[in-house]
């Protein structure tokens, strides 16, 4: 287990500088640049610009010197906000993304899971009507309707939640509604049918069949088994709920991280591209990696040490 | 498994309510308790600003911010200068030097502030070692040796700026600039205190934005920023006309989604927004007298790159020109725009006080479709009659909603009233710049808005050699009525700027569509509040009526 552990934490890190690599060369050959504006800088200005912000090196040396950076969490100076480091504006933005990401990933859990278990176990019943009609129309409606819907409805009309930022608990309800509701319906979908199969297989009838309560089946083989492909299916949905969404951020105005996924790239603003991409990188292997350790709790079939004897 | 999953409830359970502990409300700003509350004024500028270091900034989130945190010589309020720092200025008899004299003022730390600390402000904003994506603005003072300090060509000391005295400023101008006072109202021209310049901890203008080091001399001054999320600026009891401050605290917020932030404006939670979302511009034009519309002095238009034989023939060009019905199109964008017949919008009084745009007329160009029938004759003239044997081209420009409804109209209005095709492309914002810039496209859409008050802002772009010269024109009439232009005043300089106009709409080069517009929206209880013509918004003597 220990070997195991440590060549994935190997693998995990190689990921990780293979997508820092090749980010930084793709971002690079794009045409603009941090300074392209509709008025020209002047040719001086222009000179001394990339002077100071070493772009008129080598690219290869940009990218050991970057990469040097990285190894010390030194993710060098903003293109976009002069005089702020990429360390600050994560620093500043990532706790309230992680915070409104955090709640997503809770109502998933807590919500989308039991649903589908419900939902299955009350087959073609109202309540599964109920349940796949909700869960359709979360998997359809994109985040931004959901998002300004709410704005208008509950912000706007109701005044039951403030319009924008984070400032109480009833601020949160509209950015993880609208950041959840994709994910959180398609949990509850997935859920539910995983959740069929296992009921028809032949352990079940066999452990019904040998007279343990329904609960008791429900609970101890069929759910283990259910939450397989669930488990395989949030693992890199949490890394993406935690480093946010720019269209949520956006509309609810929440000063976070997401955004810069898309700004950073209209201003080509280098560094933030870099930055943001590591981050999101490094909490997806770190999930992918954690999914693999729990299906070794969750499926009896799965083993990371050789057999012996 | 039964205790994994429970595990994983309790887990989750635990965390859920560590989170929601977590999610305090933010503390508010704490008030000493005073018979009569703070006036407090709630104000959405929809972008975190790049930086709010004059001497950095180009863009107008920031303006909008430093034209309330610091003061510079004069201010222009509605077109009128008026006084700031400087009580009086006066001008030489050859027009070339100007001397301000300054009030005795203070910096917001109660430093007392000299003519040396705008000497200082001025000359950080030229130097090229600053690096200032706003130090071409140089290039067009005519301050003797400004443009090539900023060039690097020549030392800072050379400029023609300088303190004769802590409450005297003087400037040496290359020629008599009519616009020089106004323009020095900018965002750019501040005074700038040194100390806290160079404060290693501020470098590359932090400075500005952090609230222990600010310092700044105008009617308010920095007190809290939060990257993205937003910033106070609290009444600066230094600030030299501090009785005519109404307010004193303004909540500044970054909101970018404009439905947002108008959502919260009429829950009440904002007296002044930058933005509205467009749907709403049309029935708030109609129906709102808290929602305010201004001309923006710039104007859309296309380019045709000049340099293809494609448009070789003046005749074409002018046909494409005539051939499109303007008005059809500013209706459609129901932003309140003006239908361009020239270059140089509404706003700018010539040397007889009559507005350049007015004077200029139409170039015998209809607003509406009026200029089909001349457009399909020009054509026929050139031996394209109903458009036959004229290549299909293709229209470029960047990817935006707007950008492509005005392309997908004059696609149609040239298709219809002309006979000719043209096809539609866009690109992604940077690339689209660098495809213009290297004249890699057939026609481009451009936009240009001026900086200081002058028709020159506007008509110097099409000089052979100016960067932004896209449609890559060069004709020598032009050049050299706007170089007499350049180096003349008054009815010389108006005279010059008429005929260079004539000369482009005759030639050509591009094809105006409309002049811009800004607009504001302003809670009734707001008062006081002024916008200056080159759109800088002002609260220095703001108040809040209930």
């Amino acid at each position: 287990m220990k070997q195991y552990i440590v060549r994935r934490l190997i693998y995990s890190l190689l990921t990780i500088i293979l997508i820092a690599t090749v980010t930084f060369f793709m971002m690079h050959s794009i045409p603009g640049g941090p300074f392209t504006r509709e008025r020209p800088v002047p040719p001086e200005i222009m000179r001394v610009l990339n002077e100071k912000y070493h772009l008129d090196d080598p690219l290869w040396k940009q990218y050991v010197d970057y990469m040097k950076g990285l190894v010390t969490f030194d993710l060098g100076p903003s293109f976009s906000k002069i005089g702020t480091s990429v360390n600050d504006l994560i620093l500043s933005g990532f706790p309230l993304t992680a915070r409104v990401g955090g709640l997503a990933v809770l109502m998933i859990i807590l919500l989308g899971i039991p649903v589908g278990i419900i939902s299955a176990l009350k087959q073609n019943q109202p309540i599964d009507y109920f349940v796949m009609f909700m869960a359709t129309l979360g998997v359809t409606i994109p985040s931004f309707v959901i998002a300004s819907l709410m704005i208008y409805f509950f912000a706007g009309k109701l005044g039951w939640i403030p319009p924008f930022g984070l400032s109480g608990p009833a601020s949160y309800i509209g950015p993880v509604v609208a950041l959840s509701g994709y994910s959180l319906s398609f949990v509850a979908r997935l859920t539910r049918s995983s959740m069929l199969e296992v009921l028809r297989q032949d352990y079940v009838r066999t452990a019904r069949a040998n007279g343990l309560r329904t609960m008791s089946v429900i609970g101890k083989h069929a759910v283990k088994n259910a939450l397989i492909p669930v488990v395989t299916y949030i693992g890199p949905t949490v890394a993406a709920l935690m480093t946010g969404s720019f269209v949520v951020e956006k509309v609810f105005a929440i000063p976070g991280i997401g955004r810069y996924f898309v700004e950073s790239v209209s201003n080509r603003d280098y560094t933030t591209i870099m930055g943001v991409t590591v981050l999101y990188a490094a909490f997806y292997v770190l999930m992918v990696f954690l999914v693999d350790m729990l299906y070794a709790v969750i499926d009896p079939r799965i083993r990371f040490e050789k057999e012996t004897g | 498994m039964k205790k994994v999953v429970f595990r994983t409830m309790v887990f989750a359970l635990l965390a859920s309510v560590a989170m929601i502990a977590g999610c305090k409300k933010e503390a508010p700003v704490e008030v000493a308790e005073v018979e009569k509350g703070p006036v407090v004024m709630n104000w959405n500028l929809n972008s975190d600003p790049k930086t709010i270091d004059p001497s950095l900034n180009g863009a107008s989130d920031g303006g909008d911010v430093i034209s309330n945190t610091f003061e510079g010589l004069v201010r222009e309020r509605s077109g009128n200068v008026v006084p700031g720092v400087a009580k009086t200025w006066d001008v030489s008899e050859d027009g070339k030097v100007i001397t301000f004299h300054l009030r005795e003022s203070k910096w917001s730390d109660g430093s007392p502030l000299t003519a040396n600390d705008f000497v200082y402000g001025w000359k950080h904003g030229i130097d090229p070692n600053t690096a200032s994506e706003y130090g071409w603005i140089w290039h067009y003072t005519n301050v003797v040796n400004a443009e090539a300090a900023n060039n690097g060509d020549v030392s800072l000391d050379e400029v023609g700026i300088r303190a004769i005295d802590d409450l005297t400023f003087e400037v040496t101008l290359s020629a008599p600039t009519d616009y020089f006072v106004s323009l020095s109202s900018f965002y750019h021209f501040r005074p700038l205190k040194q100390s806290v310049v160079e404060d290693p901890a501020g470098a590359e203008g932090a400075w500005a934005k952090d609230p222990k080091l600010a310092v700044s001399n105008g009617p308010y001054k920095l007190t809290s920023y939060t990257i993205g999320g937003g910033m106070t600026l609290e009444k600066n009891e230094y600030f030299w006309n501090v009785a005519k401050v109404g307010i004193d605290v303004i909540n500044v917020k970054f909101i970018d989604q404009a439905s947002t932030a108008y959502t919260a404006y009429q829950a009440g939670d904002f007296d002044f927004l930058n933005d509205v979302p467009p749907a709403e511009i049309p029935a708030l034009i109609a129906e709102n007298p808290e929602f305010y519309v201004y001309p923006l002095l710039g104007t859309y238009y296309y380019n045709f790159n000049m340099d293809l034989e494609l448009w070789g023939d003046a005749r074409v060009r002018r046909a494409l020109a005539y051939g499109l019905d303007r008005e059809k199109i500013c209706e459609a964008l129901a932003r309140g725009n003006v239908p361009a017949a020239g270059f140089v919008p509404p706003g700018f009084p010539d040397d007889k006080g009559a507005d350049f745009f007015e004077t200029a007329g139409t170039y015998g160009l209809s607003t509406d479709s009026g200029s089909i029938e001349e457009a399909r004759k020009l054509l026929a003239e050139a031996g394209y009659p109903d458009g036959e044997g004229f290549p299909s081209f293709t229209l470029m420009y960047n990817t935006s909603e707007s950008h492509q409804m005005v392309a997908e109209m004059v696609q149609e209005m040239w298709k219809t009233n002309l006979g000719i095709e043209c096809t539609l492309e866009n690109q992604e914002w940077a690339v689209f710049q660098d495809t213009r810039k290297q004249g890699n496209y057939e026609v481009a859409r451009g936009g240009w808005l001026t900086d200081f008050l002058d028709p020159m802002g506007l008509l110097a772009i099409f000089v052979d050699g100016n960067d932004y010269n896209d449609p890559n024109y060069n004709n020598a009439d032009y050049n050299a009525s706007m170089a007499k232009a350049s180096s003349s005043y008054g009815s010389e300089h108006y005279k010059a700027l008429y005929k260079a106009q004539d000369i482009l709409m005759n030639d050509m080069p591009i094809v105006p569509v409309y002049h811009y517009t800004d607009y504001f929206l302003s809670s009734p209880k707001l008062k006081g509040w002024d916008r200056s013509m080159l759109g800088q918004i002002d609260f220095s003597t703001a108040y809040i009526q209930e």
